[in-house]
């Protein structure tokens, strides 16, 4: 008996260890290949003959399509914006859906359930005229400007996880707070958010994290404009044909360097994110 | 106090969900007439502020209307009628463009004209509301808010008021408005041959949806595959990451397991990374010449110019996407389920020890249930979000690869992807809504059969 508890004991570590070796080994290569000294793209051996940091370096200086710094200024900046101004929305809707009882709440909820059944970016052609009709496309700063509304401006849609989260805080707590003679908004500021930090964070992440991967809205409103560019479409035009011959390790350079601070982030705020997905779904 | 509680009157005196027909039919004159003349029962009552702000709303909407509206209305029942010309200048020996009729604005503008006039009906039912409360309210001899009362009920009574309405307007610019004007463009003929300014396009009604959905022909024989390896995939995707997450978490989570936090750190690594980064860089790596290729020809397993062709072959490139997102899912799983399998009553585990059950039989008795039960909401989100899974696709293989037997499809597009290739590449906005209305009408389906059983939806108080 005890024989075989061991053999499993060493067979689920060994498991385990061939596993990680296959999560991890991915973003090896990734990190391998961003110090490659060798430029070019494929090449027909995995282990670089040298290694530079060059590919990081040049980065750092920006040529006439690729300008890395500013993308990544571009982008910090959008997502600082639209996360302040999403994850208020999201907070508002979500704390109105779960404590506030009005005649328009239950309608809401399943406007915002139907409305999630379509596709995202089916709309994405109509919110483009939206926006060049209402004149936002002229220059790359109103672009910006544009990216932002468009990142924060639906966002009221996605308060199912807040919701859950401030259900499950007891509604006696509330009411403690109106016999002292609060109102309802200072109950919300002065109890609930203090009582919320890992859902306020969750929602923060997520909001955050949203313009540094989004792809597709970005390219479409931005177009050909490289300077505004975000850091999601800058490095998807290292890897167009016509530029990966020479841009192939800065790509993986600059893919390094934008995971080291989400990675960063998103590991530190783990805990939040465990309890915030958590909380929303009750047994 | 008490006498003045009788009807529908809270303390503060706002009547309490009052429908349209209470105050159709207890309203007085003044009441009646604020739905036409915005804000008249407040003015009249000195409720200056309130009262002149409803009217200010009526009189830019007229305004807005004469100057604009009524023609939008029009031109939106016929999507234009002049067609862009071209006349032969004589004195200037060239051809000039006359400046047509541009549909596609027209259908904008007069998405926007309705939405406006809607919500100018919904002021006029509030505007006549407030007439109603201040009449109730004088004829109970109750004071009339002033303005500074109306100004303190919105952290109070009305706080849900102050907390939505921005996040609704953007609701309403940023999704709903352009939702409307994409639905209603499944309606028309805005193909590739009927592009603004140049040409007009025009209502169709339901043909759009007929050649779809009809035997025959090629958009047919594309949609009906595509549907199905878009459900293949939504199933797949979604129940190989969810067992093997789960699986994942008992083996890390499992009594004798020694150094829990290492394990865990190794698989949580790939979900900190940005997608993007990572579906990026899966392209590369099972290029034809990715080093995973290269590392099977330096073994041996293949010749020095034979790849294994995974994104080139249908079969393969659909096997290989699905374990792909396996890699990148299953960390997800792990990390959420991890917190809900320490939940599991440790009784039960006990007791089908006692019993004599061996580990598989308590997965599938215990584990598994259990956390169906829990996680079905979460499930089914992640069914729908596989179904519209845009980034998965587009960023691994971008559909390929292509077929002559699709209209512009690759053979592992999503429709999701076949939507964005139709409306980005190919310009046939019609028939790019019209896969976005149907993918809502599955999903709808689907919802609505599993959705309203869920037990976070029935019982949303259980723990308040």
């Amino acid at each position: 008996m005890k024989i075989k508890k061991i053999v499993v004991n060493i067979l689920s570590h060994v498991l385990l260890a061939v596993l990680s070796v296959i999560w991890v080994l991915p973003i090896f290569y990734v990190i391998l290949t961003s110090f490659r000294e060798e430029g070019g793209s494929y090449k027909s051996y995995i282990w670089p003959k040298g290694f530079t940091l060059d590919n990081y370096k040049n980065l750092f200086r920006p040529t006439s399509q690729i300008d890395f710094v500013r993308w990544f200024t571009n982008t910090l900046v959008i997502a600082l914006i639209s996360t302040v101004i999403a994850a208020f929305f999201v907070l508002c809707v979500s704390y109105c859906m779960s404590r506030l009882r009005f005649r328009m709440r239950k309608p809401f909820m399943n406007i915002a359930l139907i409305l999630g059944m379509f596709p995202g970016f089916m709309s994405m052609i109509a919110v483009y005229y939206i926006l060049k009709g209402l004149g936002f496309l002229e220059t790359g700063m109103l672009k910006q400007v544009a990216l932002i509304m468009v990142y924060s401006g639906g966002a009221g849609l996605g308060f199912y996880m807040a919701k859950g989260f401030f259900d499950t805080i007891p509604t006696s707590i509330d009411e403690a707070a109106y016999i002292d003679g609060a109102t309802k908004w200072d109950t919300f500021v002065h109890v609930t958010l203090p009582m919320s930090k890992p859902i306020i964070t969750y929602t923060l992440l997520t909001t955050f994290m949203g313009p540094w991967v989004d792809y597709i809205f970005a390219k479409v409103i931005m177009g050909q404009d490289t300077r505004y560019y975000t850091i999601a479409i800058g490095l998807w035009t290292m890897l167009e044909k016509e530029y990966v011959q020479y841009f192939y390790t800065q790509f993986y350079a600059g893919c390094v360097l934008i995971s080291i601070p989400i990675a960063i982030l998103f590991l530190l705020t783990q805990k939040c994110y465990v309890e915030g997905v958590t909380g929303a779904v009750k047994g | 106090m008490g006498a003045q509680k009788k009807g529908k009157v809270t303390q503060s005196g706002k009547p309490r969900e009052c429908s349209a027909l209470e105050v159709l039919q207890r309203g007085n004159a003044v009441t009646k007439l604020s739905f036409f003349i915005f804000g008249l029962g407040n003015i009249i009552h000195k409720q200056f502020v309130r009262g002149f702000t409803f009217l200010a709303l009526e009189i830019a909407y007229i305004y807005y209307m004469i100057s604009f509206g009524a023609d939008s209305i029009a031109n939106f029942i016929t999507l234009g009628t002049h067609e862009q010309g071209e006349t032969y200048n004589e004195a200037l020996g060239i051809y000039e463009y006359t400046v047509g009729d541009n549909s596609m604005l027209f259908l904008l503008y007069g998405v926007i004209t309705i939405a406006i006039t809607l919500a100018l009906l919904f002021f006029a039912y509030i505007s006549m509301k407030s007439a109603y409360c201040t009449q109730l309210r004088l004829e109970r001899n109750m004071r009339v808010p002033t303005f500074m009362d109306d100004l303190r009920s919105v952290k109070e009574e009305n706080l849900h008021v102050a907390m939505m309405s921005l996040p609704i307007m953007g609701i309403l610019i940023f999704t709903i408005i352009p939702l409307v004007f994409m639905i209603l463009i499944a309606f028309t003929s805005y193909d590739r041959d009927h592009q603004p300014p140049g040409n007009l396009f025009t209502w169709v009604g339901f043909d759009n949806f007929k050649v779809m959905l009809s035997q025959g022909s090629k958009l047919a024989a594309t949609f009906w595959p595509v549907l199905g390896w878009t459900l293949i995939w939504a199933v797949c995707a979604t129940f190989t990451c969810y067992i093997l997450g789960l699986l994942l978490a008992l083996l890390i989570n499992r009594k004798d397991t020694r150094i829990k936090g290492f394990w865990r750190f190794m698989f949580v690594l790939s979900v900190a990374v940005p997608q993007f980064v990572t579906l990026l860089s899966m392209r590369t790596i099972f290029n034809t010449n990715g080093p995973v290729n290269v590392l099977l020809r330096h073994m041996g397993f293949l010749g020095s110019t034979e790849s294994i062709p995974f994104f080139t072959d249908p079969t393969v490139a659909k096997i290989t996407i699905i374990c792909i997102n396996i890699w990148i899912g299953v960390p997800f799983t792990m990390l959420s389920t991890t917190g809900i399998l320490q939940n599991i009553p440790a009784e039960l585990y006990e007791a089908a020890k006692i019993d004599g059950a061996n580990a598989p039989t308590i997965f599938r008795k215990i584990t598994l249930p259990y956390m169906l039960f829990i996680m079905t909401p979460s499930l089914i989100t992640s069914f729908t979000g596989n179904i519209n899974n845009f980034n998965v696709i587009f960023l691994l293989s971008g559909g390929g690869p292509d077929t002559m037997d699709y209209y512009y499809a690759g053979k592992t597009d999503l429709l999701v992807t076949w939507l964005y290739r139709l409306t980005i590449t190919q310009k046939d906005y019609n028939l790019g809504a019209v896969i976005g209305i149907l993918v809502f009408v599955i999903l709808a389906v689907l919802s609505l059969l599993t959705y309203r059983h869920t037990g976070s939806y029935k019982d949303e108080g259980a723990f308040q």
